[in-house]
């Protein structure tokens, strides 16, 4: 895995490696300014969807984990629904991009392409910052 | 297997000797898959707008065998035009014709259903015994259900005094989209397009882009039963087609089956033309093992040890994947002992080989969703009592995407326990009486299906009434017979699947309130 950064410099729930970040310098440039919402449930359940903002509305149920700086393009915001949320909040997201088809609307899969989370859990340290130590 | 109520008997042709069927377009297949396929609009096959096509893998191989479609906003709205033209006469149908229709078309696939099995588990991967014994099976029965039940279906008459009468008539929405998931993906189009078909409707459908071939298998044996535009098929990708159906101003439902992401933004399109839908989101199916099950080693012993094994079937990739396990503290190390035993005893290989229990997962990008999981699962602290990893076949199967049947023992805050692999993966935990089961039961975002295993009848009752789940099934699971209503409590989705009780969600309600009276009311 590229890991874009090792050990966070600032807290931050979320990264994405170098691989996903081209990825999304690439869509950009048809779509404008993107965001992530990652879904739960049924076969493309688990997985992080990618879209133009505006196209999907978020709300008081979404939790937003963070924003993604990918040089060139728009900060990336990060969301996912606060029920899921309570299950996730001990560990840190990595947007990875794997070879691969189909994820509901995310914009990707024409290029054949997924996006994945990869996760690794919360330091001690980390988590003593968030307040969850 | 007893997947279905009355498992059908099926003559196999496979190959003599070693009983493997052949791949497709290879000698000796019993299908072949043409090099390209177009979308179904109308009646017949028109290329997309877009002139564009994509390459279809089959799992089994990672190899492309065909290629489809990309079919876009233009294509869909072709789609949606033909269905209305079809409508005019469709609507008008009697409820004889539209049975007689799906009827036909259950003969027809009966008739070539070792075709379409091998043609459904080289699309998706799952091994043949399972296409054989339960896809094509229920998919037949379903369309056969549909055609009785729309036959028995009453509207009503309400005497509402001596000179006023309400009559209720069904009458068909009109034309509706359906996006079908790539986990059954004959089957799931089967579940939408019945009921669908039997209430009146004509349907625009869009086949899942991992699984986009084997529906046109399907329509090259039945399109010359089925009136032009009444099915129409349009492929392609979820931004590029899905969407530009789901948010389409002339449909007037979405049935779809997938995950809450994209399940909220098909809301929120249909909150912008108001118009209902059906939503099947997946879930995290708890299957619980009370201590009298382990009372006796006898069949039922047994049967409750394949429960358990029912993790592995369709290789995980089921919304009501029995994917947590909760067995009772006080059996616990000697039931979960021999349920590892028949785990191991779980082949693994070649998905058109009869004997194979276990296929390939539905593409790359699954397996590497359920790898990343079995990485988060250790990092938790998990324990994996078998499996854990990618499993490397040999020879052509080597580019195929397999996964290990998998168990990982844990606690049920683990992140494995909460969320949808989607994978051959088991979380497994104990828990101490009737309660703290029901508890880690229900301690989940959602709820599509529960299994109970127990002797004690009043317990199974109260254990079944507890669980926050659609569907529990009680000392069985993975059964999916047409009569039995499907569908999910919180977070798992909006209506129901099967059961008669699907017509409704494909028809509006007339009434006609009528007065016979002679004179006027008196108001005026």
């Amino acid at each position: 895995m590229n890991e874009s950064s090792g050990a966070p410099t600032t807290l931050s729930r979320v990264d994405v490696t170098d691989a996903a970040a081209e990825l999304l310098r690439h869509l950009s440039a048809s779509y404008g300014p993107l965001m992530f919402h990652q879904s739960g449930g049924c076969c493309d359940g688990s997985s992080p969807m990618c879209y133009p903002v505006g196209m999907f509305q978020t709300g008081p149920s979404d939790e937003l984990l963070g924003v993604l700086h990918v040089e060139g393009i728009e900060p990336v915001p990060v969301y996912m629904s606060k029920a899921q949320f309570e299950y996730w909040k001990y560990t840190h997201l990595t947007i990875d991009v794997v070879d691969g088809r189909g994820s509901g609307f995310s914009i990707e899969a024409p290029e054949g392409k997924r996006f994945l989370i990869r996760s690794r859990m919360l330091t001690d340290e980390e988590l003593a910052a968030l307040g969850l130590g | 297997m007893t997947i279905i109520d009355k498992p059908q008997q099926t003559e196999t042709t496979s190959e003599h000797g070693s009983g493997v069927y052949a791949a497709p377009n290879t000698p000796g297949a019993v299908v072949d898959y043409e090099s390209r396929y177009d979308n179904f609009i109308g009646g017949r096959y028109v290329p997309p707008a877009s002139g564009q096509y994509f390459q279809n893998v089959t799992p089994v191989t990672g190899k492309p065998f065909t290629e489809v479609a990309r079919g876009t906003a233009p294509d869909v709205d072709a789609a949606v035009d033909a269905a209305w033209k079809a409508f005019e006469t469709w609507k008008n149908t009697s409820v004889t014709e539209r049975a007689l229709l799906l009827n036909r078309i259950a003969d027809r696939m009966e008739q070539n259903l070792e075709l379409l099995a091998v043609a459904e588990t080289w699309d998706n991967g799952k091994p043949i015994r399972e296409t054989l014994a339960a896809d094509l099976p229920l998919a037949i029965d379903h369309f056969r259900y549909f055609a009785g039940a729309i036959r028995a279906q009453e509207g009503g008459i309400s005497e509402l005094d001596h000179d006023t009468v309400a009559y209720h008539f069904h009458e068909p929405l009109g034309v509706v989209g359906q996006i079908i998931p790539w986990n059954f993906p004959l089957l799931m189009a089967t579940w939408k397009l019945a009921p669908a078909l039997a209430a009146g409707n004509c349907v625009v459908l869009k086949p899942a882009e991992q699984t986009p071939a084997s529906i046109h298998v399907w329509l090259d044996l039945v399109k010359d039963l089925i009136p032009d535009g009444v099915v129409n098929i349009v492929n392609g990708f979820g931004i590029e087609a899905g969407a530009p159906l789901a948010q389409h101003p002339r449909i007037r439902k979405v049935a779809f089956t997938g995950e809450t992401t994209t399940g909220r933004l098909i809301m929120q399109y249909a909150s912008q033309n108001l118009i209902p839908v059906t939503l099947e989101l997946g879930g995290k199916s708890p299957n619980i093992f009370f201590e009298d099950v382990a009372a006796a080693h006898d069949s039922f012993y047994d049967k409750a040890l394949e429960g358990f094994t029912m993790f592995a079937l369709n290789q995980g990739e089921v919304c009501t994947c029995p994917s947590r396990a909760l067995v009772q503290q006080s059996v616990y190390d000697a039931f979960v002992a021999d349920g590892l035993e028949r785990v191991k005893k779980i082949k693994q290989g070649n998905p058109l080989d009869p004997t194979t229990m276990i296929g390939a997962q539905a593409s790359n990008d699954q397996m590497e969703k359920i790898l990343s999981y079995l990485d988060i699962g250790r990092q938790e602290g998990a324990k994996a009592l078998i499996g854990g990893d990618r499993a490397e076949l040999d020879g052509d199967l080597a580019g195929g995407f397999y996964i290990q049947p998998t168990v990982f023992e844990g606690r049920n805050s683990m992140r494995i326990f909460q969320e949808e692999i989607f994978g051959p993966v088991l979380a497994l935990t104990s828990f101490s009486d009737f309660d703290d089961a029901i508890s880690i039961a229900n301690d989940t975002l959602y709820g599509l299906g529960a299994g109970v295993w127990a002797r004690d009848g009043a317990l199974q009752y109260r254990a079944g009434r507890a669980i926050e789940a659609g569907r529990v099934w009680t000392n069985t699971y993975h059964q999916y017979p047409a009569h039995a209503a499907f569908g999910g409590y919180k977070q798992s989705g909006i209506g129901r699947e099967n059961h008669k009780m699907m017509l409704d969600h494909y028809q509006q309600t007339k009434n006609l309130l009528v007065s016979y009276a002679e004179g006027p009311m008196g108001f005026f």
